[in-house]
């Protein structure tokens, strides 16, 4: 009869550690899209940068869609991110704007605004084969960072991006590849593993 | 027999366990954040806070953010060692 009350103890004393200190709503769904996008995007790019039907007069315009294409694909996943997770939130009964959520985003942003930064003036100065690692490499230092806050396989996923990012720093020349394989192979990779480790398991209770 | 005596009457609560464990792994929590994740009504977790406070297990610190009033609290060095103790204790009754 205690024992059962001991028990109960210490699974609300995890539960509370746990809720309180990591936001546990983010949707492996939006990983798997986020993933989807990254590739159509790459695909897009590589139509843009090697021989095809897409034909651009300057190197501008080669530029300049290739900046479009990169914009659209991370606006559409942080707005797919923000609608799968405010669903499973709701759905938890998790509040979507509290500590937890705040802290997480601050801890992603900081790094990836960074990154952001710093890729921006990488483009001014035009060291075009340092792009694609640099974007890697800061999207795995913010994962890596936010993790902390939240679910634990956000930690792997960056370390994997960010092996990645040094990987295609080394084979330069190849950025687009490794992009795909960052932003969209990863990203679907662990996406599925955390939306079977923790959505499904959800809607069955 | 020791075991037993590490039980902590003070964490013989679910209000007041759930208070502790998420002051263990935040280095402060407001009385909102708190009565959101416990799901307790005003009256009630400031009767628990109270208590923890009385023990010298949480420290409490009264500010304002703006001109609203806020307290926060955090767990006491003597709170965390007797938490762990508590928690220490727990484990084992289960474990045998």
């Amino acid at each position: 009869m205690d024992s059962n009350k001991y028990l109960d103890d210490i699974s609300e004393i995890k539960n509370m550690m746990s809720r309180s200190s990591r936001f546990i709503s983010l949707s492996g769904l939006s990983g798997i899209m986020a993933g989807v996008y990254a590739l159509i995007g790459a695909y897009l790019g590589y139509l843009i940068l090697y021989p095809s039907n897409w034909k651009f007069d300057t190197y501008e315009a080669i530029q300049e869609a290739l900046i479009a294409v990169a914009a659209g694909v991370a606006i559409l996943a942080v707005l797919t991110a923000a609608l799968l997770t405010f669903r499973k939130a709701k759905r938890s009964g998790e509040h979507i704007w509290d500590t937890s959520s705040k802290r997480l985003l601050a801890n992603f942003l900081i790094p990836l605004l960074t990154g952001g930064i710093f890729v921006l003036l990488l483009i001014r100065l035009e060291y075009w084969v340092m792009i694609a690692p640099s974007t890697l490499i800061f999207y795995g230092m913010a994962c890596l960072n936010a993790s902390k806050y939240t679910l634990r396989d956000v930690r792997y996923l960056g370390i994997t991006v960010i092996i990645l990012g040094l990987l295609s720093a080394y084979f330069a020349g190849y950025g687009l590849l490794f992009w795909a394989l960052g932003f969209g192979v990863c990203h679907i990779l662990y996406g599925t593993l955390m939306h079977f480790k923790y959505d499904t398991g959800d809607s069955n209770k | 027999m020791s075991i037993i005596n590490n039980i902590n009457k003070a964490f013989d609560h679910r209000i007041r366990l759930g208070i502790m464990s998420i002051l263990m792994v935040n280095d402060y929590a407001d009385f909102n954040m708190l009565k959101e994740l416990l799901g307790a009504t005003d009256g009630n977790l400031a009767s628990h806070t109270k208590a923890l406070e009385k023990e010298e297990y949480i420290l409490v610190e009264k500010q304002f953010i703006g001109r609203k009033p806020n307290t926060r609290y955090s767990a006491s060095k003597l709170g965390k060692q007797a938490f762990k103790k508590h928690i220490d204790a727990l484990e084992k009754l289960i474990g045998k």
